[in-house]
Parts: C-alpha cells; structure tokens; sequence
C-alpha cells in the first residue's frame, strides 16, 4: 500500500491545505510520496521533502505546468501513479485539486472520493453530503482509491523535521487543451481564510462594499482572514473568493465572527466546525444564533464598531 | 453549433433532509424535488448563447429515475429545444453519470456541454471533470463568464485566490459556478410549450455503459449537533466572554 499526494502549491511554497492532506494519508498508512507539478517549483519540492512522515518527493518541473491546468496536471499524474503502483492518491479539497482530482479518476477509471473528513480504513471513509446535514461512511471497491481531502477534518502534518529525498522526473508533454490566460487575484492584507485562527465574515446585512471597510477595521484588531455569505459576494460587497459555504471555502477557525449573516444551512455547512461562533444580528430569530456560542442582537453599525473600539 | 446540458433532480435546497430511521440513506420519500441549482444556471447559459446565435440546438440530458423528466420539462420549459432521460433505478455515482454522457455525446455530437459545477445532494464536483477526462476534451470549471468566438471559448473561472481566465478549444466541458448567470423563471406559456418538446428515452444498456456503482454508503448519520444559542447582553460582556471563557482573543 502506498499514496501519492498531489501537492496544491505556488511553485514557492505549498498551500496548507496540502499538509492536511498528508495528515489523511498517514491514517491510509504505508508510504508516502508527494508530487510537487510546477514551474520553476524547486522551492516548494523542497518544502514538501521537509514534511515529516514523508518517503520522497517526486518533482515535474515544466513551462506547460505553469498554470496548473486540470488537463496538463491530470496527464502527468496518471502515468506517475500507474508506474508507480499506487494504491491512493490524494488531493487536498482546494480550488485546485477538486478541478484536476475527477480527471485523474477518470482517466483511471475509478471514482472518486470527494471531501473526506475521516479516515476509517484504507477503503473506507467519511464524507459530508447534503451541505453537511449529512454524514456518509462510504466504502471503495477501486483497486485506487482517488480522493479529496477537507482540510479542516485532519490536523495538519507537521512541516519541519522530514527529509525526504527529492526526485527530479519528466512529466507528460502539454495536452495544448487549455492556457491560462489571465489572472485577477483578489489583493488582501488579511491572512488567507481557509488557514486563518481567526474569521470575521459578513452577509447582505452588511449592506455595500463601502461597508465592509468596518468589517475590515475589525478584522484588522483580531488579525483575521475575511470572508462573507453568498449574498454578499453576489451583491458584488466582496469577491468571489472571500465566499464561505457549502459551495465556497470550507473554514474551522478559532474564532468565527458572522456579521449580518442570517445562517442558511449553505452557509453553516462552511463554518459550523469552527471553535467559537460569534453572530452579530438585529434579528433575535436569525438562524445563524441556534449555533453561535455568542450570539449578540442588534444593529451591526453600531456594535461593530463598539466591539473594534473595545478590542483597543 | 449544438449544445447539451446536463440536469440533476434533486431535493430541493430549501429541504432539510433527514436520514432514515435503519441509517441506509437520506429519507427521499414525499419532499419536494427540483432540477440542481448549478444545471438552472447551465441551461440559462445555453438559452443565452442561443439568444446571442451562437448556440443552434440546445439539448438537455438527465439521468436517473423516470421522475427526472418532471426535471427535464423544467429544462424545457426554460429554452432547452428537446430532451433526452437515460432511464435507470440504479443510484448513479458521478463517474457512472460521466460515462452515461459520454455515450450521449458521442451519438449527439455536441460541441459544448455545460454541467452544474456541483449537485447539491452528493456534493461530489466531480462529473463534468470526468467527462472532460472521458472525452479527452479541455474542461473549464466553476465558470462565470463564457466568451465563444472562432472555435475557441474564453472562460473566466472562480478559483480560491479570486479569478482565472482560460483559452480553451472547442468542443469542451464547462461547468457552471454561482455568478455565471441568474436564470430566468420559466413562464406559463413556455411551460405549456414545453409539454410539446420531443423527449426521448434511452436506457445505460442500449447506450453500452455499466454503471455499477463503485461505492457502496455503509450508513449515514446526522452530526453531531452544535451546542449553540448563547447570547451575550453587549459589547462588553462579549470581548469578556472571549478574553476569558472562550480565550480565544
Ligand atoms: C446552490 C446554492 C449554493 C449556495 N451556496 C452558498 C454558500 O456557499 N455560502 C453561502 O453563504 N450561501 C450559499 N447559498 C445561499 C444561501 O442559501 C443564502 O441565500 C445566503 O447564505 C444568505 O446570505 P446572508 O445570510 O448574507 O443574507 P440574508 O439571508 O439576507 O441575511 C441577512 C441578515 O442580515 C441581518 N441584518 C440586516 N441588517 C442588519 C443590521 N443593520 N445589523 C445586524 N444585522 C442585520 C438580517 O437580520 C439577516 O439575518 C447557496 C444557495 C444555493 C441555492
Ligand atoms: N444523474 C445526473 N443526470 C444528469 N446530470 C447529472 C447527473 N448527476 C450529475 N449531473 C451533472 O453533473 C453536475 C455535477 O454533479 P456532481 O459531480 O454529482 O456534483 C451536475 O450539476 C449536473 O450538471
């Protein structure tokens, strides 16, 4: 038995979320190696050989791997995990790997795994459906298991104390399928929300763009990632990016501020495992206060900027 | 050029589901029923490649139960030109559904398929990916913007650190995000119209695909519920609450 982990990085540094991954696969158990696919990735195949619990890293290097395209990633996977005799192979449950994950699968011919949350045995796991209302233990009778992996149901793996050795190997040639041909990405001093201790999130009670600014005072005093409800990134307050939720980013921070936020059960099933649930709303039904742990009725423009004033 | 959409029924996502008693599954029985979110906002995109003449024919596809066809009038009834159910009792996993639309394609010969990028039930993500995968075709995921031109399309794409843009070849796999569209309601004439639409009805035999599921749910459960409901009076007694009960500022 052995995994691959398809590492989500930047060609300088590896996501977080890869480190859960790696985590997921010391409960699979067996060897673990960890493909890093990239550009000029040579910093990032090394933070990965400094993984603890790692066997070896194997490292594709090439200019068609610069944008990560599913197609171009996939083409190099498959034939590593063939020659290789892996048994899993896992992807973190990132923008990244849910779009590459189904072709590898695919082109395996074997299903997918999608967002686990545990692992009960190396065929056998849990995974959220229904936004989370539900929990299914499903089994695979694959001879590979591919699978995705939430981040916040594994502690992540430790960063430092591996050395694995790094192996330099040729990839697929470019599939000439896809090119990515531009970037808008959404510029923030905030931390990134899917790794933050801390989360001030606001919804269409928020009310404008302009608005947000005192969501964002807060979250500067509480050093904290930002995010929102679908609403309000619909209504154009915030960026795509900055969505929690069932069919967003899935968050487990320390702290989880909802500001405005009504609590639509698509909304819950991004946040719901978070330590501490702050909810700031001016209406006491709101759903949003059946799971906060501190729930606080009123109007936001008037307690946001009390409770960024009283954090001093 | 023609173009197909995919459609699931689902529960509807104003349903709070519930697991049956035994733990075997999610109890379906007597709840509201609607197409995917995601594939209203796919069959939208298609209407509006139509309206624009880039799109001919717009062909939409469910499989499942014979109740999918309530989701195929629906489709209909929003501007798709005709229908096809692949029939089957069979509890359909992505990587089947994949090769279900495989088959499909490759007797339609479409040169766009445009799914949901998610289905609200099984959250998997994953059946578009795979018939890009299955077809060998370039796949433009979680898309807000499609731009066709000169047999090629431009999509723009929701990615975690904001958005991406692509240049794919045609024919493609697209799978629609949140902000793509708002789909339109259907109106009462158009539903009346649409109970004229031709659909057809094929079967995974005759279409030569094996969708034995791969998966087999051992139980489901609810999570465990999360104690909530506390409030706090103000500011004050919140931060102290933070500071010291909860210390987590
Ligand atoms: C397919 C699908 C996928 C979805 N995916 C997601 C997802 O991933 N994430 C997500 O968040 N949603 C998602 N949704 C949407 C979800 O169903 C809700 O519509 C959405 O979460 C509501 O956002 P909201 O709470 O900001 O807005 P609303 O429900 O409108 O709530 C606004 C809240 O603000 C409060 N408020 C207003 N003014 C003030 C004030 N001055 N002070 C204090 N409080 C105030 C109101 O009392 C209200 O509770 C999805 C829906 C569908 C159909
Ligand atoms: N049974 C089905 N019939 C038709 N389309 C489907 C079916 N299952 C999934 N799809 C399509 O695939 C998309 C993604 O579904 P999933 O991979 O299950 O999350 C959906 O939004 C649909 O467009």
């Amino acid at each position: 038995m052995s995994t691959l982990v398809i590492a989500d990085h930047d060609n300088a540094s590896l996501q977080p979320a890869t480190f859960n991954t790696v985590a997921a696969a010391q409960k699979i158990g067996g060897d673990i190696h960890v493909l890093v696919a990239g550009n000029g990735a040579q910093a990032a195949a090394q933070a990965a050989s400094h993984i603890a619990g790692i066997a070896k890293v194997l490292h594709v290097d090439a200019p068609h791997l610069a944008g990560f395209t599913a197609e171009n990633v996939a083409a190099v996977i498959v034939p590593i995990v063939k020659s290789g005799g892996y048994t899993h192979v896992l992807a973190p449950a990132t923008g990244f790997g849910k779009n590459v994950m189904p072709r590898v699968a695919a082109m395996l011919d074997v299903a997918q795994i999608s967002e686990i949350v545990v692992v009960e045995s190396a065929d056998t796991f849990v995974r959220p459906i229904y936004a989370g209302s539900v929990l299914a233990t499903v089994r695979s009778a694959d001879p590979i298991k591919v699978i995705t992996v939430r981040a916040t149901g594994f502690d992540a793996a430790a960063a430092t104390g591996g050395s694995a050795t790094v192996e330099s190997i040729a990839g697929a040639p470019d599939t000439g399928l896809s090119k990515v041909t531009g970037q808008e990405l959404s510029k923030s001093e905030r931390p990134e929300l899917t790794s933050a201790r801390v989360v001030v999130s606001g919804g269409r009670g928020v009310g404008s763009a302009e608005n947000f600014k005192l969501l964002e005072a807060l979250a500067a005093k509480l050093n904290a990632a930002m995010g929102a409800s679908r609403a309000a990134v619909d209504a154009g307050y915030v960026p795509n990016d900055y969505q929690v939720g069932q069919t967003g980013k899935i968050v487990a921070p320390d702290l989880y501020v909802a500001v405005g936020i009504s609590g639509a059960i698509q909304h819950l099933a991004g946040m719901k495992d978070s330590k501490v649930i702050v909810a700031i709303n001016k209406d006491p039904e709101a759903p949003i206060f059946q799971i906060a742990d501190y729930g606080l009725v009123g109007d936001l423009f008037q307690i946001v900027p009390d409770l960024t004033a009283a954090l001093g | 050029m023609k173009v197909l959409v995919a459609v699931k029924r689902v529960v509807d996502y104003n349903v709070k589901v519930r697991v049956k008693p035994d733990g075997s599954g999610v109890d379906t029985a007597n709840v509201k029923m609607s197409m995917n979110p995601f594939d209203e906002i796919a069959i939208e995109e298609a209407v509006r490649l139509k309206e624009k003449g880039i799109a001919t024919e717009i062909v939409a596809v469910s499989c499942g139960l014979a109740a999918c066809q309530e989701t195929l009038r629906t489709g209909l009834a929003l501007g798709a030109d005709r229908a096809i159910l692949v029939e089957t009792d069979v509890d359909l996993q992505p990587l089947a559904v994949a090769k279900l639309l495989q088959a499909v394609v490759a007797k339609e010969q479409p040169k766009l398929v445009i799914l949901g990028k998610q289905a609200i039930d099984d959250d998997a993500n994953q059946t578009g990916q795979m018939l890009a995968a299955l077809l060998g075709w370039p796949q433009g995921t979680y898309a807000s913007k499609i731009d066709i031109a000169g047999g090629r399309a431009t999509i723009k794409r929701e990615v975690d650190g904001g958005l991406e843009t692509i240049e794919i070849s045609l024919p493609a796999i697209v799978t629609a995000d949140l902000r793509l569209n708002e789909p339109r309601y259907a109106t009462l004439p158009n539903i009346m119209k649409a109970k004229k639409k031709p659909m057809e009805t094929v079967t995974p035999a005759a279409l030569g695909v094996d969708v034995t599921p791969r998966l087999t749910t051992l139980k489901v459960v609810e999570p465990p519920k999360r104690k909530g409901g506390g409030k706090v009076a103000d500011v004050a007694e919140l931060v102290a609450k933070l500071r010291n009960e909860a210390k987590v500022i």
